[in-house]
């Protein structure tokens, strides 16, 4: 067993973090205050790379493992968890399902775009009355001719706003339940579609979140994904291999409150000395420091499964549960830590407490996980 | 067009440094290495030319195996190839020795222009670069902030900050230009040129592969001896003079003229 990252894999960690420190922190605070969403952040680490990880070079991606797309969702998380968010669901949710279910016409349609960043994907699963009961969507799809008429009403949509391809899920035979519901490749500028509200939220400011409307849009026959019956099957696929993201975006946070909290328990002074040398901050320090590197080793062992093939839906969500709590309990120790000031937006760690929450509801909430891992066991 | 580019692999910055036991040297133990700064804006200097007139950047690093690294980095970056300069008996070298081990080492390779950092972050002569250009016998620019090559009028043409405003100048080419911090905007590796850096062919030297006498280089060979390093003085908390403005003022002016009696 070996605990090292690869050199590639090192190399990516301090690159992206190098990018972080200097490319999104300086403007972070704003684009939260602004809830304002980093396009052309994204469109810069498509440059990069980043915004096609998993999509085989020669689609234009790179081709990476899933150990180097946890490092770099982490990395970019412990700065800014809205940015990871955004390039996690763009790489999980948006392109990998076209990488794994699309045809050879579909990849070289919309593969090479999204991989250079220059579009932006988005999964649209979640309705008004369908959010942990998946199955229970309303929306629907029906063949006309050689296009499929689309009508659905799509809420809590991450990169709606930047957006140029929607992966859709709705019903194709609403008879047969789970199994009648189909995924469709749905491009933003399709007639019908139009974006809704955009929803003010507790945290994520700049990740914008979005409902996204499809009255009697039509797309060419062509753009469903799979099988007609396949959706349900490809969006749980998804979302166990987006829960690796969400659980590395989630330790990114955890990770940089805790830096924060360190740093600031040198220097802040209270009875005469730092208040890093009381014991109740060391012992909190200690805490929350351990608990990450528990929740960071579950995420690459969730990614080291998946790498290697095998079945990583259980891996998958101890990971995110895990880390998604961590991330809540070590960024409020962070605001303990940082006391008044620590509740002021002026200081960081107040963000990360507010962006943590989100980690323990998308793509699952905790509740889902537990019954996921359940499962598994009690099979 | 075949592009050279020296690099030093250099400690982080951001990494507080501590010295040795014998205050000698930089206790290196937990020191973490990046390419020095200013080589990044001379590599991304080199792969611009490259786009423009094609050819091959190739990297030139002088250090210990951890510098492999640094090269690789820079090759992530889109250097073609690296060139690295290994040898326990270069421990201990000057900048002139430095220069020297250089200049062996491109005298063996295709160039039309080498570009260097203006300085190293670390030990921050600026000697490293005019004194490859003087062994090298050809001209050269330092602290360029604007840089433009023409291949087939064979000539380079750079911008250096003087006081109070700016020289251009002109030197024929090869030369060698060093590069400031304003030259440009060095790229971030892309993760697909992180994954090929590892198969670029980089060639390993010795003292002894580039013909040198190994008295002539490290300690023995240099003519300058460091005689100790010691840290700045580590600052004093800050005082904050509390009270209303009038009165705060009042208090800065005395404590200015009675305790640090600069008034
Ligand atoms: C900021 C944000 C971004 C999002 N981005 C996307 C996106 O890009 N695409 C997308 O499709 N969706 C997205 N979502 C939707 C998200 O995945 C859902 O909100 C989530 O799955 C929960 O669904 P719900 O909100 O309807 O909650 P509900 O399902 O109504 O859950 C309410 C509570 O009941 C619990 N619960 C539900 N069922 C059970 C059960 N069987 N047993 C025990 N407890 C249960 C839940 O755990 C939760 O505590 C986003 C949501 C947010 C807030
Ligand atoms: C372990 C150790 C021991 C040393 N001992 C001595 C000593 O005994 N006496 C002494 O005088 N100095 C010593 N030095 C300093 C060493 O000689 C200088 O680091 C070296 O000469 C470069 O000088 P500089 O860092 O000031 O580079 P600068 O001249 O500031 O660098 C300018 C540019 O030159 C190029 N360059 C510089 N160094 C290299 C390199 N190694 N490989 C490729 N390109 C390079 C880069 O492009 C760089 O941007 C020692 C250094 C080390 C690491």
């Amino acid at each position: 067993m070996d605990f090292d990252l690869s050199d590639e894999q090192k190399m990516l960690k301090r690159t992206v973090r190098d990018f972080a420190e200097k490319e999104i922190k300086p403007t972070r605070a704003e684009f939260d205050e602004k809830a304002e969403y980093p396009i052309e952040i994204l469109r810069r680490l498509g440059d990069m790379g980043i915004m096609g990880m998993a999509i085989p070079p020669e689609y234009g991606g790179s081709g990476a493992d899933v150990i180097s797309y946890a490092i770099a969702v982490e990395e970019l998380s412990k700065i800014d968890p809205s940015v990871a968010v955004a390039v996690s669901v763009h790489n999980s949710l948006g392109c990998d399902p076209i990488v794994k279910f699309g045809t050879e016409e579909q990849k070289k349609k919309w593969l090479p775009g999204l991989a250079s960043g220059k579009k932006i994907g988005c999964f649209c699963l979640t309705e008004p009355d369908a959010g942990s009961d998946a199955a229970a969507v309303k929306g629907t799809a029906r063949l006309d001719g050689d296009e499929y008429i689309i009508n659905a009403r799509k809420q809590f949509i991450t990169n709606a706003a930047g957006a140029d391809l929607s992966l859709v899920f709705v019903m194709t035979d609403k008879e047969k339940g789970y199994k009648g519901i189909s995924g469709f490749l749905v491009p933003t500028d399709a007639p019908g579609f139009s974006r809704g509200k955009k929803e003010k939220k507790m945290g994520i400011h700049a990740s914008v979140t979005m409902e996204m409307n499809y009255e009697d849009c039509r797309i060419p026959k062509e753009n469903l994904l799979g099988e007609e019956g396949d959706g349900f099957k490809i969006a749980l696929w998804a979302l166990d291999a987006g829960r690796i993201g969400v659980a590395a975006q989630a330790v990114g946070i955890a990770q940089g409150a805790l830096n924060e909290a360190v740093a600031y328990s040198k220097e802040r002074i209270q009875f005469g000395k730092p208040i890093s040398s009381f014991q109740a901050i060391q012992w909190m320090i200690a805490d929350m420091a351990t608990e990450i590197d528990a929740a960071r080793f579950l995420v690459y062992r969730a990614a080291y499964v998946k790498d290697k093939g095998g079945r990583f839906s259980k891996e998958a969500a101890m990971a995110k549960l895990k880390a998604s709590d961590v991330a809540v309990n070590v960024s409020r120790d962070a605001v303990q830590i940082f006391g008044g000031y620590g509740y002021m937006r002026e200081y960081p760690v107040e963000r990360y407490y507010r962006d943590a929450k989100i980690t323990e509801i998308y793509e699952g909430t905790s509740e889902i996980q537990r019954m996921v891992i359940s499962r598994a066991l009690l099979r | 067009m075949n592009i050279l580019v020296c690099m030093k692999q250099v400690p982080d910055t951001a990494i507080a440094i501590r010295l040795d036991a014998e205050q000698k040297s930089i206790d290196r133990s937990e020191i973490t290495y990046v390419v020095n700064p200013f080589d990044e804006y001379a590599i991304e200097a080199g792969l611009q030319l490259k786009e423009k007139y094609g050819g091959e950047v190739t990297l030139v690093t002088m250090g210990p195996d951890r510098a492999d690294e640094a090269l690789r980095t820079g090759l992530a970056m889109g250097a073609d190839k690296g060139v690295h300069i290994s040898d326990p008996a270069l421990e201990g070298s000057d900048t002139l020795v430095t220069a020297k081990v250089l200049a062996a080492a491109i005298k063996g390779l295709p160039y039309d222009i080498v570009l260097c950092g203006k300085v190293a972050t670390d030990d921050n002569t600026g000697q490293v670069g005019p004194a490859l250009a003087e062994l090298l016998g050809i001209p050269h620019i330092s602290g360029a902030t604007t840089l433009e090559v023409d291949d087939d009028a064979k000539k380079a043409t750079a911008t250096r900050e003087v006081e109070g405003g700016f020289m251009r100048m002109e030197v024929p080419i090869p030369a060698v230009i060093t590069a400031e911090k304003d030259l440009n905007a060095p790229r971030y590796p892309s993760l697909p040129g992180i994954m090929k850096a590892k198969t670029k062919p980089v060639d390993k030297k010795d003292v002894a592969s580039l013909g040198m006498d190994p008295s002539s280089v490290g300690l023995a060979g240099s003519k300058i001896q460091p005689m100790g390093m010691s840290l700045p003085p580590v600052r004093e908390a800050g005082r904050i003079i509390e009270g209303e403005a009038e009165e705060a003022a009042k208090e800065l002016a005395r404590l200015l003229r009675a305790e640090v009696k600069i008034l």
